[in-house]
């Protein structure tokens, strides 16, 4: 069985203290792995936290570079590195913050081809992505495999935040059975986001993943937790699962891989 | 019946930037047609041609999905909390 060094005791002792995660819990975040779908605005937050909590093994996916209006939120990037794939300017810091951690960078754009093998090797996906083709394949892929997926998503002041089981709980799509067409729905990119949105919700994404890993408390299955950062509310409303979904339902109707057009904002 | 309507951020460019509207409606289907009269435009945001609620937008009343409850046909009663919330994909 894996045993911590000393300085790896020092370093985790804060949560090593709490009775949700001690010793036991230590060692099943050593041991878990985490794919971060997206280095940006909710990616950075929330794997500098698992990589501080000391998940083992953390992989993120993103083919974007960095770019100077990247850096008002994705916190994982410095103003050195615009211009770096994201996904390598993402592992300096992190292994620099942890050396414990395995940080694997994938910089290359999540499809129908790549997700299966992507996600394959991790126990728990986090949405980090900024459209809606990549979060139905997200889904989809978990729902396949079923993998847990923590779903998060942000615009302007506004923030939701879902966790997925799939079989125990509802999918995204029993949240919203398809994507808008295009243009329906704004981005970041078009109608704005404050950086420290991102930084709550990739934080709460971290705290379910690390709930997930140590098998406590409640988490945000069955629930979308919808946060508005500007009327300063935060609610909770109920999300059931689907016997319709075209997913998870009854009789699910998808049973492959969808690669919806690329149509959310302007594609660099 | 006087029910408490949140407007989410894409569509408060139709509510004059109005988050929060206070509508008499006796039903959700009432409801957006009433909406729609005050800000012109709101329903075929919120509903396809047939009438029925667009599929990556949901209507919550007191946090309970419409579609698990009667759908457009919903009924509302007095200081119900109605909440349109669309599907958002921001991330990055």
């Amino acid at each position: 069985m894996f045993k911590f060094s000393e300085e790896q005791i020092e370093r985790y002792s804060r949560q090593i203290i709490l009775p949700q995660v001690g010793g036991r819990g230590q060692r099943k975040i050593r041991q878990a792995s985490v794919l971060i779908v997206g280095a940006g605005g909710l990616g950075s937050p929330c794997a500098f936290y698992l990589g501080a909590a000391g998940v083992g093994k953390i992989g993120l996916v993103d083919s974007d570079e960095v770019e100077l209006s990247n850096l008002s939120r994705q916190i994982l990037h410095f103003s050195p590195d615009v211009g770096r794939e994201k996904v390598y300017s993402a592992k300096e810091k992190l292994n620099k913050l942890n050396p414990d951690v395995e940080v694997v960078a994938y910089s290359e754009k999540v499809s129908s081809e790549n997700i299966m093998s992507l996600i394959n090797d991790y126990d728990i996906v986090v949405d980090g992505s900024d459209n809606f083709p990549t979060r139905y394949l997200v889904n989809d892929a978990c729902v396949m495999t079923n993998k847990p997926l923590s779903h998060g998503a942000i615009l302007q002041f506004n923030g939701q935040i879902f966790t997925i089981l799939p079989g125990k709980g509802p999918c995204y799509r029993c949240l919203f059975a398809e994507p808008p067409p295009p243009g329906e729905i704004p981005n970041c990119q078009q109608a704005g986001v404050i950086g420290a949105v991102a930084g709550v919700v990739g934080a709460i994404q971290a705290n379910e993943v690390l709930k997930i890993i140590l098998n406590q408390g409640k988490l945000l299955v069955g629930h979308l937790l919808i946060i508005d950062l500007l009327g300063m509310e935060f609610r909770k409303v109920k999300i059931s699962k689907n016997k319709d979904c075209a997913m998870c339902g009854d009789s699910p109707s998808i049973k492959n891989l969808i690669d919806y057009e690329q149509f959310c904002g302007i594609r660099r | 019946m006087t029910v408490k309507v949140r407007i989410p951020t894409p569509l408060q460019k139709l509510t004059e930037d109005k988050a929060e509207i206070e509508v008499e409606a006796c039903s959700v289907a009432e409801l957006v047609e009433i909406l729609d009269e005050k800000f012109k435009g709101l329903k075929e945001r919120i509903c396809e041609d047939n009438g029925k609620i667009r599929r990556f937008i949901n209507i919550y009343v007191n946090n309970e999905d419409i579609r698990f409850l009667e759908n457009e046909r919903t009924k509302l009663e007095d200081k119900d909390e109605v909440s349109i919330i669309p599907a958002i994909a921001g991330g990055r």
